[in-house]
């Protein structure tokens, strides 16, 4: 009964969270475009699937990802060694974002961009290899800005100087970056934070702060996905010094 | 019936897309916890089961996503932007579009409208949002609640869209906006409270996840292939990087004004 009681509870607050969304399309399509919904089978068929997927997503959330990330934070922590936890973080943001879709995309479209516009040779291998570099590149970066922000909850280090350092460097770099890359670089900040690796991550960075003596959940835990939005955009413009100026 | 296999055929899309993004992560985990650790993983059978949960979660609330929220999402961007909608008679407006000419920002009312509400209700519904929230119910120390979180990064989405859209009409290059907007987030961090900052800052990721950017992108290019002078290609982009920066300065605010309260009721 208990268990019923809380599932219904959970099913509700999920509805909750979607009702704005459809209270929105629904007065707009009344009020403003004021013509009848042109599929309704087919968005009655959405708006139960949304619920649903919703309602699996947050059970898993709390069953699996939130435990998966305390419990390696936890025997990292118990283990005791620092680089041992700093290669994990760096494998870790590395391997996400290269085989995130949205980054394969993205990259794929600058070198076309690029290639469009003469800053590298028209050819398929010159273009590939263009995209390839620039995928790695962002890998790198979010593999590089997760380890430097496990190293700065381990040492306790304020986030505000990684940001300012960070934000001070990009300004810099736009300055000297080639101009088709900009647009790019900034886009590539967003895509690396997919909705399976925010709450692993974030479950990570407060698990670590909870295990390491001295060290505050709120102002310590948080930060990870912070640096890992900030360093790509970086990372982007000086491989656009780099790959582009070249040719 | 051709409707159902379609289903079918998105569902398995999606399953695919959400298994590529959970395979490094479950390797990474896999190598280190045998290698490394050498440790078996506590409640074994309830984190597999979660997973299966977490992946199948996510595709079905994906397909729902593209069953109903992208396609009416754009369809009112189309129709909201559209040059005979917005002049709706009024000859003058109807005329400066077809001469491609500066058209008054003001006849987009209904847009802003719209980008305000799409943004700040797809932030509310946002997963990954959902996800950081509960971890801030979890730890928190009172400083800040989950639906106070959840509201003030959705008010920062929402007014950011605006902001954008008014940028994509008026035609303000996107980089002096972003310029002012970093300088301007600057300053609010060195004034704000300490403890905040780096949940604030987390939050600018988040917000730019599954459900927010297919709508905003649909919305970004609407408006730039229809309004007179822009180019889809140029202009049509950038709503994201709007919508990544003021849920920051939102929540730093958030926090100010909540410190700001409490200083003053202790004083009376």
């Amino acid at each position: 009964m208990v268990i019923l009681r809380v599932l219904f509870n959970r099913f509700l607050s999920v509805i909750l969270d979607i009702l704005p969304l459809l209270l929105v399309i629904f007065i707009f399509q009344t009020f403003v475009i004021q013509k009848p919904f042109p599929h309704l089978e087919q968005t009655i068929v959405g708006i139960v699937l949304v619920l649903i997927g919703l309602f699996l997503f947050i059970m898993g959330l709390e069953s699996a990802l939130f435990p998966l990330g305390e419990g390696i934070a936890d025997q990292f922590a118990q283990k005791g060694n620092v680089f041992w936890l700093l290669l994990f973080g760096f494998t870790m943001g590395f391997s996400t974002t290269l085989a995130e879709p949205a980054l394969t995309i993205i990259a794929g479209k600058a070198g076309q961009l690029a290639a469009d516009s003469g800053s590298i040779q028209a050819n398929d291998s010159t273009i590939s290899d263009f995209v390839y570099g620039l995928r790695v590149t962002v890998a790198v970066s979010v593999g590089l800005a997760t380890a430097i922000g496990v190293l700065r909850i381990i040492k306790g280090w304020p986030l505000i100087w990684f940001i300012l350092s960070g934000y001070g460097l990009i300004v810099l770099a736009t300055y000297f970056a080639p101009e088709q890359i900009i647009g790019i670089a900034y886009d590539s900040g967003g895509i690396t934070t997919s909705t399976i690796t925010v709450p692993l991550v974030t479950a990570l960075g407060i698990g670590l702060a909870v295990a390491i003596k001295g060290r505050n959940p709120m102002s310590d835990g948080f930060g990870l996905i912070a640096l890992a939005s900030l360093t790509p955009i970086l990372f982007v413009l000086l491989y656009g010094m780099v790959a582009l100026e070249v040719s | 019936m051709s409707q159902e296999t379609g289903l079918l055929e998105l569902l398995q899309a999606s399953l695919k897309s959400t298994l590529v993004d959970i395979a490094p992560i479950l390797l990474v985990l896999l190598f280190f916890q045998a290698i490394i650790l050498r440790k078996k993983i506590p409640h074994l059978k309830q984190i597999l089961f979660g997973l299966i949960l977490v992946v199948f979660g996510l595709a079905i609330f994906i397909v729902g996503l593209q069953e109903c929220v992208f396609p009416i999402g754009s369809r009112m961007a189309e129709q909201l932007t559209d040059p005979q909608f917005l002049a709706n008679g009024n000859e003058e407006i109807a005329r400066s579009f077809l001469s491609s000419t500066q058209v008054p920002p003001s006849i987009y009312f209904w847009t802003y409208l719209f980008a305000f509400m799409i943004g700040f209700s797809t932030t509310l519904a946002e997963p990954a949002l959902i996800a950081v929230s509960i971890k801030v119910r979890e730890i928190s120390t009172g400083a800040v609640s989950e639906w106070g979180l959840r509201i003030a990064v959705a008010l920062g989405v929402g007014f950011g869209v605006v902001l954008g859209v008014y940028r994509i009409v008026t035609g303000i290059p996107l980089h002096i906006c972003m310029a002012f907007g970093y300088l301007f987030l600057i300053i609010q961090t060195i004034f704000a409270p300490k403890s905040i900052i780096p949940l604030a800052y987390d939050t600018g990721g988040v917000t730019t996840s599954t459900v927010t950017v297919p709508v905003l992108a649909a919305l970004g290019i609407g408006l730039a292939s229809n309004v007179p002078g822009r180019s889809p290609i140029m202009d049509g982009f950038g709503l994201i990087a709007f919508a990544s920066l003021f849920p920051i300065i939102a929540v730093l605010a958030y926090a100010m004004i909540g410190k700001w309260l409490d200083s003053r009721n202790q004083k009376s």
